[in-house]
């Protein structure tokens, strides 16, 4: 098999510079790559597109790379949470383009599959639709929307192999899988490396094709955004 | 009148037994607490993840397991995860049978904003524009009026648009709607205490009022 073993976070983003595109798994702060946004926040890169659901917390996720300025355009479907975010929007310091959520998921995992586009009906008579092809189905009609090119995608898993064989944690999973899938050069963070035939293959969620480049995580802070508990 | 948790209670009662269902944030979170016991629902969580349970107890909490709203959660007997391509594949091929949200303003038309308001809130769609885009069944649970007094339900809507032509039912502090398809707001019924007069007041789009219109009736 082919080991995609890196030693840490550092390497693995090695190679990502100034201007590329990436795309961040995670919803929230839920299954979000925590160590390579660490690593990227040390190395400084710059004028970056970021696709992700969510834009983080002021100190926490990809707020983090915001506070540091390094963000040039996001690509979300929810930016609530962030004040800095928010800041930075309204004095045009920060290009954003909202987009459905299920658009975000389509738009990635076309890439993934190897289409050039989606249709769906996800922002019709909306702005969404503005500047872009309507196709009507069956008496419905459809907004063309076109698969993501990102040079890199950076996905956290709960485990996975030296292989790539990705598994995920409950609701963890989220836009993790299908950014895997969408990345020309995928990254995944796993918070237990294992060798390979340690996972049962009949668990996979990720098979190690999509993955590029892995490594075992530190320090998993996993914050919690809204805790909330019954009695 | 109605209070918050009284619209989640009147809107429980729309539901029918194996409905799979979407809740939105806010009100529509608490439609979950009052569903009568004979029935059986599934609730979906967009986030990836069917048959959401109640918050959990303070030694349960799982960082990993999270609703749309980021508020942690737990899973029931016989729940499942998956990621967000199939988690929109299920709405989108109306597998879900009903979405209950949250609007800013409703048209008599059946369009629906809630997403932004230009130039003070800017926090995105999340996956409000798929759910009404495709599902079935659509409830809005909303404020009659807004702060100053001003009804949200309109001739058009002023705020960038969510979807059009897709709420069929509007649940409010003081009145259930449904929207016909030709257009207008028909009132279904009145809120204990409300008045259709004051109802009347409280409505800028078309209402359209037929017979004796019966107050809401509780169990």
């Amino acid at each position: 098999m082919i080991n995609k073993k890196v030693a840490s976070a550092e390497e693995a983003i090695s190679d990502i510079k100034d201007g590329d595109t990436i795309m961040l798994g995670g919803f929230g702060l839920c299954g979000i790559p925590e160590n390579c946004i660490a690593a990227l926040v040390k190395k400084g890169v710059k004028n970056l597109t970021c696709i992700s659901n969510n834009a983080g917390v002021d100190d926490f996720g990809i707020g983090l790379m915001l506070q540091n300025k390094q963000v040039k355009k996001m690509i979300s479907s929810y930016v609530g949470e962030n004040e800095e975010f928010e800041r930075q929007l309204l004095s045009g310091e920060l290009d954003v383009e909202l987009i459905p959520q299920g658009t975000l998921a389509f738009r990635c995992m076309a890439a993934g599959y190897g289409m050039p586009a989606i249709f769906t009906p996800a922002g019709i008579g909306t702005e969404v639709a503005i500047g872009k092809e309507v196709r009507n189905f069956n008496g419905k009609d459809y907004l063309l929307e076109k698969a993501f090119e990102a040079n890199f995608a950076i996905v956290k898993a709960w485990k996975g192999d030296t292989d790539g064989n990705l598994i995920f944690k409950a609701t963890a999973r989220n836009f993790n899988t299908v950014m895997a899938m969408a990345g020309k050069m995928t990254i995944a963070e796993v918070e237990e490396l294992v060798e390979p035939g340690d996972l049962d293959p009949n668990q996979i969620h990720t098979p190690g094709i999509y993955v590029h480049r892995i490594f075992q995580g530190k320090q998993y802070e996993k914050r919690i955004e809204k805790k909330t508990t019954s009695v | 009148m109605l209070d918050k948790d009284g619209i989640a209670r009147r809107i429980a009662q729309e539901i029918q037994n194996n409905y799979y269902v979407n809740l939105g944030i806010g009100i529509p979170t608490l439609v979950a607490n009052h569903i009568p016991k004979h029935i059986q629902v599934c609730f979906q969580s967009e986030n990836g993840l069917l048959g959401m349970g109640p918050f959990p107890k303070e030694a349960d909490v799982d960082p990993d397991l999270i609703n749309a709203g980021k508020q942690t959660i737990t899973m029931i007997p016989g729940a499942s995860v998956f990621d967000s391509a199939m988690s929109f594949g299920m709405i989108h091929s109306q597998k879900i049978d009903l979405t209950i949200l949250g609007a800013m303003e409703v048209s008599e038309m059946g369009d629906i904003a809630n997403w932004k308001i230009p130039g003070k809130m800017v926090k995105g769609m999340g996956g409000a524009m798929d759910l009404v885009a495709s599902a079935k069944h659509i409830i809005v649970a909303m404020q009659h009026v807004n702060k100053a007094g001003e009804s949200k339900l309109l001739p058009t809507c002023d705020l960038p648009l969510t979807g059009i032509r897709c709420v069929k039912k509007i649940v409010t502090e003081l009145a259930v709607l449904s929207i016909l398809p030709e257009g207008g707001f028909k009132l279904l019924e009145r809120a204990p205490g409300v008045s259709v007069e004051t109802i009347k007041k409280a409505t800028l789009g078309k209402l359209i009022i037929e017979g004796e219109i019966p107050e809401m009736a509780f169990d």
